[in-house]
């Protein structure tokens, strides 16, 4: 009964950034099927750098080729496109689809639809952030428990290890690995769930340390109980308020450091586009549009204060819990 | 005491040790070497191979591990291959560009955060609270390059108001000694507000947090009995003690003052650590990235130790 009890009494920030982080994913799984073809070149010379809201006419032609303009108009059975001063006639049999299209958030210098390359890259950041969490999570609470159950000499290995790697400077050691391997996004989540597992690890242990010797854990001992049993069903359950807090940290922390080796071209690698790559791009243009840099790291920033006011309010559960 | 200090700087000798090992192993088992780099199709296998011998490129791993450790130990972390020259001097030239950056970034962020944290802590849960509980998320929330990108943006290139990278511009290269500083100065003042802006996030919800803890121990209680003013019970008696945990806190961000500068660095194309760590990834200058590894492992260790004997003179109860 301490997570699982009734969502309604769950602290507001707990709702609030657990309601965040739900509609992000939405986001990231659903959207990239409703907002188009991320990687569609429509028409540069009409269509690039515009600000968010524009609207201009597309005309797609039957072999995917796309002409836009800033109004449209029929003919008879073909198109006509005004496009800059002159206009343009498509023959109604080469027309694919014609339409008047908004660009809610605008498009970048090659004309790509800037809503359609963040819903894409929502995929792309958030489902390498918790895919890299859950390496980070299977790690750490394997070797916590571990270390906190076994205790003595087993114990002090891992936990050395543990503070070992806590002290090597991660960004210039993902940067290393970066430079040696040029990670596909399946190594770039084991590199970056491997840099940040130790301190999951010092969590578990410290909370089986404080659990093993309760009344419970021995009477689950007595009764014959095994390691396993023990640990997933008696350890681990226990456990579970402050390590989805720290879960929800890590997975802010995760996503801000894919955002930085991606915007530094070392993270995710083209043709794939996550929120840092694209402002990495975007930042050739900055002066003149805000957008490219603007919406992609502010995803990033919804993100990770989803996930601290998920971790605050999951702390203010556990004291209400003591 | 002077005997556990010495343990912990043997154990973090040990540790540069191994992280030295762990890094070297892996630059091993790297696809190619020096020789493949020269991908000049007109040179010859048999001169690649020439020159494997002449490196010492050809022998076994341990054999070559032993080699490059003695020299190691000795300061010579071998030559860069992308600036030509030794590592060891590479990286001091630029160390301490990085160390001006990130130690006045580090005492801005602090300033900020124990400034907003009594701010705070004035009305706690008042409107002024909540706004910069906001604004201290938010800062929390973005990324570095997020900032660095919107400082540029609208105090260099809409205002005009500062330089938006390098850190001398060409008539503060051609100035010498003091004359210098005023160029400089101009050219950290995005950087560091950057830096500061990023970190302020963490000092000042951290702060917060534990002085509404505090606020309520009996000595600052005490305090205001004996007839102290909110105000001073808490800048006089609460702070101290919340301060603590945060030079554990500044220990532990000590790699930043060597390396977490990385993402300011490369926007604002200042000549530092992180500059040349990142050029090394781009060039794959297996040499470099050791050498800077290794260094900024080093930093660590000398940092989290400083932050011990910080904490041990700060706080009495503490003995390292």
């Amino acid at each position: 009964m301490t997570l699982a009890g009734a969502i309604p009494r769950w602290p507001r920030r707990l709702r609030a950034g657990l309601g965040l982080l739900a509609a992000l994913s939405a986001l990231a799984v659903v959207g990239p099927w409703m907002a188009g073809d991320p990687t569609a070149i429509v028409d540069p010379k009409v269509v690039g750098l515009l600000p968010p809201g524009s609207v201009r006419a597309v005309v797609v032609r039957r072999d995917g080729t796309t002409v836009a303009g800033d109004a449209l108009r029929r003919s008879g059975p073909d198109w006509v496109l005004v496009r800059g001063g002159a206009e343009v006639t498509v023959t109604g049999s080469e027309v694919a689809r014609a339409g008047v299209r908004r660009f809610w958030a605008g498009t970048d210098v090659v004309g790509r639809d800037v809503l359609a390359r963040l819903v894409n890259g929502a995929r792309v950041s958030l489902g390498v952030g918790a895919l890299a969490l859950a390496v980070a999570l299977v790690l750490g609470v394997g070797v916590g428990l571990l270390a906190g159950w076994r205790g003595g000499i087993v114990d002090a290995l891992l936990m050395r290890l543990v503070d070992a790697l806590l002290a090597i400077p991660m960004l210039f050691l993902l940067l290393f690995l970066a430079a040696l391997f040029r990670p596909s996004l399946a190594v770039l989540v084991l590199f970056l769930g491997f840099s940040s597992w130790m301190g999951v690890a010092r969590l578990v242990r410290g909370q089986v340390l404080s659990l093993k010797e309760r009344d419970f854990i021995l009477a689950a001992r007595a009764i014959g109980a095994g390691p396993w049993r023990i640990a997933f069903r008696h350890l681990l359950p226990n456990a579970l308020t402050p390590l989805a807090q720290d879960a929800a940290l890590r997975l802010g922390d995760l996503i801000l450091v894919e955002a930085s080796l991606s915007f530094l071209g070392l993270g995710v690698q083209p043709p794939a586009a996550s929120w840092g790559t694209m402002v990495a791009e975007g930042q050739e243009v900055l002066a003149n549009a805000w957008w490219l840099t603007g919406l992609p790291t502010a995803l990033v920033a919804a993100t990770v204060i989803a996930a601290a006011l998920a971790a605050d309010g999951l702390q203010e559960l556990a004291r209400s819990e003591t | 005491m002077l005997r556990r200090a010495l343990r912990r700087l043997g154990a973090g000798i040990a540790l540069i040790w191994l992280v030295a090992t762990f890094t070297f192993l892996l630059v091993s088992a790297a696809p190619g070497d020096f020789a493949t780099r020269l991908t000049d199709p007109r040179i010859p296998p048999a001169a690649r191979e020439r020159w494997r011998r002449d490196f010492g490129l050809d022998r076994p791993l341990p054999a070559r591990y032993a080699s490059w450790l003695a020299a190691a130990a000795t300061g010579d972390l071998g030559s860069s291959w992308i600036y030509k020259q030794k590592v060891s001097s590479v990286l001091a030239s630029v160390l301490p560009n990085t160390l001006l950056l990130t130690s006045l970034g580090l005492a801005l962020e602090l300033a900020l955060g124990v400034a907003l944290a009594i701010v705070q802590l004035r009305r706690p849960h008042g409107t002024g609270d909540r706004l910069i509980t906001l604004a201290t998320l938010t800062a929390y929330a973005l990324p570095t390059f997020g900032v660095a990108l919107g400082l540029v943006a609208v105090l260099s290139y809409r205002l005009h108001l500062l330089p938006p990278s390098h850190m001398l511009s060409l008539e503060g290269e051609l100035a010498h000694g003091w004359a210098r500083l005023p160029d400089l100065a101009r050219h950290l003042v995005l950087p560091v507000v950057a830096i500061g802006v990023a970190g302020v996030g963490a000092v000042a919800r951290y702060l917060r947090g534990s002085l509404l803890d505090e606020r309520l121990e009996q000595y600052v209680l005490a305090a205001r009995a004996r007839g102290c003013s909110p105000r001073q019970a808490l800048v006089r008696h609460a702070l101290p003690n919340a301060l603590l945990p945060l030079i554990t806190m500044m220990g532990m961000s000590l790699p930043f003052l060597v390396s977490g500068s990385l993402v300011i660095e490369v926007v604002f194309s200042w000549p530092g650590m992180g500059q040349v760590m990142y050029n090394a990834a781009l060039g794959r200058d297996l040499p470099l990235l050791l050498g800077g590894t290794i260094v900024a492992t080093a930093a660590v260790v000398v940092g989290n130790l400083l932050a011990d004997l910080a904490y041990a003179v700060a706080d009495p109860r503490v003995r390292v």
